[in-house]
């Protein structure tokens, strides 16, 4: 780890249990990690590792049942969501955060530009729906239903409704998960450029080995805990990727 | 327009048959209130304007001759404001061209002018011009019903002499709102007219020179009513007053009453019944509805929108459905309230019937539903933003399935998959089951209701003219007339039987409450006229003793056994104390009965009778019409089929409308109630099935899977719906009871084939339409989406 790189969220001793069914699951035990500030990370980790759990988390999508979550803003002021109330968990992710779901979940009765624009309104300082959509190469297509649109491009919209408010964190939940290798290739660029062009931080979860050459850092989670933080001296192009 | 406002729209566009069928439940409740309420307004609203604008009478008194010298008397009697003397006689009248025997009652009016009182409404001509004997006024109704007009003339037999009046006018009077000859329970307008005419010529037709008859008043405000009656009896006594009386006992006001009473109980009764349920059913569906939406809402929570944004946007999407629904009501409400109000028209005959929706019925109905609504939204919308939204997002944990009893119970085979699939999921959602069984029986309950309504009333109309009422013919004597008369009826052409009977004016009075009606004596063991017990088994009149009908007993708080005290209004106007020795069941009118010999001895009088009853062959029936009406001495001559139908028009065209129409919302909102699970259901099982059909399960095989829910459902929902909708008829039944009529609660089997054939058929039309849809789903999609 660099000294220099300034932390955009930090989490430390995160522990998270379920009940499911009849069954308690625990999805994560004592998790440290640091998102730096503009940095690309992809979390590896088999299904059941805990990867999801850990993104819904940093993203406050959830609460952990143990540890700290802390958010850094811009001026260097530290906030932590543990504990946060479900309206200052709320701002976080209306003024911070951005979502990209293996699903896509775009609302099925918006059209494209609709879609992205359900965010921007109620960002503080978003791109307009056409240049986010433009980003992601659609800007061809914005006034179609998710319904006339392929996956890749339903999730390129999906993309464009996590950037379009310019977060400073775009948390990806297998966003290729769903996808043909070709189109998933294309997403991932998007991703790329965002994080390049933008400075966004951007932290993508995979069971994918390949995606981990396009991160700054790799992050391996086994059962639940953070089991290896690998640095990449170089990152690969997107396009360059092979699965 | 936000986008989160345009995903309102077309969500709602989306959900445009779920929100329609919430609509139609809204609706229903709304409709009953608005028709109840707006009818009601209409009728007393009238009813109120006539009397006010006619100088309708407060008090009346009638005594057989009293001199015109007395009123200025009489006016002095603190309390009383304005007082009418006058002369009344029943007549008999006959009709160019109308083989029926009319009856007629006869009032005067001041020479050529207007009464102070009771003023008439002229819809056509004037009045009898002054000096004139032959000129006459007649009712509105009866003129209508014979298509009579000014200028046109009549034949009277006016005390035992022929007479042929002119008609100068038509009018309306708040006296006789509702026109029905006295015996009769309906108006019938051909066979009954009032005529209004000069004084002097009906003075001079009775024997009335400077007197009169009949006094009608109005009161000063603040005067003590008992007080005034009290001296008027006292002073009107000599001269042979049967009593003073008020507005509570004028036959038209007490029938206008009455039938206020039963709209104010229909407006209070129906309407909570079904806004109740309706409101309940709306904060079931709108909950459901918003638990699908589940997801959306996790997602939207995701991108940072606030609960209060969210729970704004669903609000919204609840309140234009109520919205949709209010109206609806509204406008289908005051559609059929206006018909409604012109068949009142028919039977009570206003100048103008001022149709208005009252606001706060347009307010309370909105206030209801938007409440009922909003409580099932913000429920719902409170569940799905409470959870946190990675959880709402991820399909949820596989529940926890257990074999239920029913499985346990019957064989593999007979259940096979399809239905262990059912069985296994209503068992894991015991209380969503329970809701949506609650919503059917509840609409099958408000069926119900409507059946026993069109039930009750057609056994009620039996009961009173197939076992009580068993003559053909009933004959009213001018006055008591000796019995010996029988003999001469009984030779009359087409007459086969002949029973007689007296009928006397009282007050019954039992510790201090009373009531006036009339006594009748019959035979011992009335045969054409019987009295039956809570059976129906015809009763012996008891040797000494009355016999009440249970309502008019239960009204003097009398039981049997207990002494009555009996004012005769009538000859020698005797007191006398009998015992209550029986009571009677009776559906139609109240009455006090015993033997004719006894009240013949009662009065002191020798065998004398009022009236006779006939039974008749109908072949003959004109021959006998003819030599009737060579009979002066009877004064009215009831046909009792033609009484029957008047009773079945007005049952048919008031209360059996209202039911009908009740029928139809019930029948709206079990739809709509069906409708909305059935697709909450497969909105909430689509993915499964999907699944299935993926796996290789046929259309027919998946749809069994749905159907087999809804209509295990609907099954399970039919007994408690049953017994809900005894409940409701209970309620109804007892908030319908009146001297008028008393609705007896029987509960055929048709009732109970109504209700559960109601939603058996909503359930398969709902089924119907869902199998349309599994054969839309699209696999692939449904199972790539997130639940």
């Amino acid at each position: 780890m660099h000294d220099d790189r300034v932390a955009a969220l930090e989490a430390r001793g995160l522990s998270r249990t379920y009940q499911m069914g009849e069954v308690t699951l625990q999805a994560l035990s004592g998790v440290d990690l640091t998102l730096y500030r503009g940095e690309l990370l992809v979390m590896l980790g088999a299904s059941g590792s805990g990867k999801s759990t850990l993104l819904n988390i940093l993203g406050g999508l959830d609460t952990a049942t143990g540890g700290e979550v802390c958010y850094v803003d811009r001026s260097g002021q530290r906030r932590s969501l543990t504990g946060a109330s479900q309206r200052a968990l709320t701002r976080f992710r209306r003024h911070h955060v951005g979502f990209v779901f293996q699903f896509y979940n775009l609302i099925s009765s918006l059209t494209a530009r609709e879609n992205v624009a359900i965010v921007t309104e109620i960002a503080r300082n978003p791109m307009t729906p056409e240049s986010a959509l433009a980003m992601v190469g659609l800007g061809e297509r914005l006034d179609h239903f998710p319904s006339q649109l392929s996956g890749g491009e339903q999730q390129r919209v999906a993309i464009a409704r996590a950037v379009a408010k310019q977060p400073d964190l775009l948390l990806c939940d297998e966003p290729t998960g769903a996808l043909d290798f070709r189109t998933g290739i294309r997403v991932l660029e998007v991703l790329e450029t965002i994080n390049r062009e933008i400075g966004t931080t951007v932290a993508i979860i995979t069971h994918n080995e390949v995606i981990g050459e396009m991160a700054d850092r790799v992050i391996r989670l086994r059962d639940g805990r953070v089991d290896e933080i690998h640095v990449n001296a170089i990152r690969r192009p997107a396009r360059e990727l092979r699965w | 327009m936000m986008t989160l406002d345009r995903k309102l729209t077309r969500d709602l566009w989306r959900l445009r048959g779920q929100a329609l069928a919430i609509a139609v439940v809204i609706a229903g409740g709304v409709m009953t209130l608005i028709l109840s309420v707006t009818t009601l307004e209409a009728l007393s609203g009238a009813r109120e304007r006539f009397y006010a604008s006619h100088h309708f009478a407060e008090v009346f008194a009638d005594v057989k001759r009293a001199p015109l010298g007395v009123v200025p008397r009489l006016q002095e009697i603190e309390g009383v404001n304005l007082i009418e003397p006058r002369v009344q006689a029943a007549m008999r009248l006959s009709v160019a061209g109308f083989d029926d025997p009319v009856r007629g009652l006869a009032q005067s009016i001041p020479d050529g002018r207007q009464p102070m009182l009771n003023r008439l409404h002229l819809v056509a001509g004037g009045l009898p011009e002054p000096g004139r004997d032959d000129q006459a006024v007649v009712s509105d109704a009866f003129a209508e019903a014979h298509g009579l007009v000014p200028g046109d003339s009549l034949e009277a037999i006016i005390d035992g002499r022929r007479v042929r009046l002119r008609l100068a006018g038509i009018a309306l009077s708040p006296e006789f709102l509702y026109q029905v000859a006295p015996t009769d329970l309906m108006p019938d307008y051909q066979r009954y007219a009032v005529l209004w005419m000069n004084q002097r010529t009906l003075a001079n037709a009775f024997g009335m020179e400077g007197a009169f008859n009949r006094l009608t008043l109005t009161l000063q405000a603040g005067a003590q009513r008992e007080a005034v009656i009290d001296a008027l009896d006292l002073a009107l006594a000599r001269y042979g007053g049967t009593g003073a009386w008020t507005r509570d006992d004028q036959p038209s006001h007490r029938f206008l009453e009455e039938e206020l009473n039963q709209q104010r109980i229909q407006a209070t009764v129906l309407p909570t019944i079904f806004l109740a349920v309706s409101a309940f059913l709306l904060h079931v569906v709108m909950g459901r509805l918003i638990q699908t939406q589940r997801e959306q809402v996790a997602v939207l929570k995701a991108f940072g929108y606030r609960d209060a944004e969210l729970a704004r946007h669903f609000g919204l999407l609840a309140g234009m459905i109520v919205l949709l629904g209010w109206a609806l009501g509204v406008a289908l409400g005051a559609w059929a309230a206006s018909g409604m109000a012109g068949l009142y028209r028919d039977y009570f005959r206003f100048p103008e019937m001022p149709f208005r929706v009252p606001l706060w019925a347009l307010a309370l109905s909105l206030a209801v539903v938007a409440l009922a609504t909003l409580l099932g939204t913000c429920q719902a919308v409170w569940q799905a933003v409470s959870r946190p939204p990675a959880e709402a997002m991820r399909p949820p944990a596989p529940a926890r399935f257990r074999r239920s009893w029913l499985e346990r119970v019957l064989p593999p085979a007979l259940l096979g998959h399809e239905g262990r699939i059912v069985l296994r999921h209503l068992a894991r959602h015991p209380a969503k089951a329970g809701l949506s069984v609650a919503g059917i029986a509840l609409s099958a309950g408000l069926l119900m209701m409507g059946a026993y309504q069109l039930d009750a009333v057609e056994a009620m109309i039996d009961q009173q003219y197939r076992q009580v009422l068993r003559m053909d013919m009933e004959l009213t004597f001018a006055e008591a007339t000796p019995a010996r008369a029988a003999g001469e009826l009984r030779h009359l052409p087409g007459v086969l039987a002949v029973e007689t009977w007296r009928r006397v004016p009282v007050t019954l009075i039992h510790g201090h409450r009373e009531e006036r009606t009339s006594l009748l004596g019959m035979e011992p063991e009335p045969q054409l006229r019987q009295v039956l017990d809570g059976d129906g088994r015809p009763q012996r009149l008891p040797e000494a003793g009355l016999m009440l009908t249970r309502y008019l007993a239960e009204s003097l708080d009398a039981r049997v056994g207990d002494q009555l005290e009996v004012a005769i209004m009538e000859g020698q106007r005797r007191h006398v104390t009998l015992p209550l020795a029986a009571l009677v069941d009776e559906p139609l009118g109240v009455g006090a009965y015993l033997t004719r010999e006894r009240l013949n001895a009662l009065m002191g009088e020798g065998p004398a009778i009022s009236g006779a009853w006939l039974l008749v062959d109908s072949d003959r029936r004109e021959a006998l019409n003819a030599a009737l009406w060579k009979m002066p001495g009877v004064a009215a001559i009831g046909r009792l089929d033609q009484a029957e139908r008047g009773i079945r028009d007005y049952l048919d065209e008031t209360i059996l409308l209202f039911a009908a129409i009740f029928v139809a919302i019930a029948t709206s909102i079990g739809f709509g109630v069906v409708y909305n699970n059935a697709r909450i259901t497969f909105a909430e099982r689509a993915r499964e099935l999907a699944t299935l059909q993926v796996l290789g399960y046929s259309r027919a095989e998946v749809s069994r899977i749905l159907l087999g829910e809804i209509a295990l459902l609907t099954l399970v929902a039919i007994p408690p719906g049953w017994a809900i909708g005894i409940v409701f008829s209970r309620l109804l039944n007892q908030a319908f009871s009146s001297d008028l009529f008393r609705i007896p609660l029987v509960l055929t089997p048709q009732a109970f084939g109504i209700a559960a054939s109601g939603v058996l058929a909503a359930s398969l039309l709902v089924a119907l339409l869902v199998v349309r849809r599994i054969g839309r789903l699209d696999k692939l999609r449904v199972l790539k989406a997130v639940e």
